[in-house]
């Protein structure tokens, strides 16, 4: 059986509002050339990202992330204090393209989550110290080694985000 | 000792859904096997070839087992145990052959 298997049942898409989205892009751009991690939260069985969390990567490596087994429990603490779960995972690949590795399939053990996968390989590419250069940003379900990749749809910022704007102005 | 055991959403199909469920012994070792008995296939899920697996992660009372002692960490009446899997991967080593996927990736 080959590893991508089109036309999954699942309801496959991500929605995240766009804030969430820069936000995810900017931790990847400010490690980069090492790996960016974190999860966004979200009410339990919602689907909807809510609460984006930055993490370190303990590793601090361009090729590997892994949570610090103490900020990994009190960020599960908290999750479930406020009955969340983590809705999208993220982290980055600096030097290759936005899909997941066979490290990343292997290490995969939240069924319910998006794993969201940006690449910075091509953000830094000018050679100048410019860092507007493409970011990709796909999402993936991975379940039992299953990799289908799903649609990302970004929304407008939610409203208490686009009030700050408007008091800016 | 009775132990509140909070399971992670992956090993919940071993415990018919439940986010919490009870075990005893006085060691992690034993709350395993009890939960084993209680719960059958979730000790392979955590333990392999006589230790904690790599990227199981176990706390007593918010304390990482692996600094405790892992397997043999004592256990009184009322510990909290955690089991979470751990959030690692990465894009790895490039410099290691590509595999399969050299072939698939030629026309890209």
């Amino acid at each position: 059986m080959s590893g991508f298997r089109p036309g999954s049942t699942l309801d496959g898409v991500l929605r995240i509002d766009q804030g969430t989205y820069d936000a995810i892009v900017a931790h990847a751009k400010r490690d980069h050339p090492n790996e960016a991690c974190g999860v966004v939260a979200g009410p339990e069985g919602s689907d909807r990202p809510e609460r984006f969390i930055s993490m370190v990567n303990a590793a601090g490596s361009p090729t590997y992330y892994e949570f610090d087994s103490q900020d990994l429990l009190a960020l599960y603490k908290d999750m479930w204090a406020r009955d969340e779960e983590p809705v999208v995972i993220y982290h980055s690949h600096t030097a290759t393209e936005a899909y997941p590795s066979r490290t990343d399939i292997a290490r995969a053990e939240e069924p319910n989550a998006h794993y969201v996968l940006v690449s910075t390989a091509e953000a830094f590419s000018g050679g100048d110290g410019n860092s507007g250069g493409p970011v990709s940003f796909r999402s993936y379900r991975i379940i039992d080694g299953t990799v289908t990749e799903e649609p990302v749809t970004v929304v407008p910022a939610p409203e208490a985000a686009s009030d700050t704007d408007r008091s800016q102005s | 000792m009775a132990v509140e055991v909070r399971i992670p959403t992956i090993l919940r199909t071993y415990t018919g859904g439940e986010k919490a469920v009870t075990g005893a012994g006085s060691t992690l070792s034993e709350v395993i096997e009890n939960l084993e008995g209680n719960h059958p296939g979730i000790k392979e899920r955590l333990i392999e070839d006589g230790g904690l697996r790599r990227f199981v992660n176990v706390y007593v009372n918010d304390e990482d087992v692996r600094f405790t002692g892992g397997l043999d960490t004592s256990i009184a009446d009322g510990d909290q145990v955690v089991v979470l899997p751990a959030v690692a991967g990465g894009a790895g080593n490039r410099a290691e052959p590509a595999e399969h996927c050299s072939a698939e990736r030629a026309d890209l």
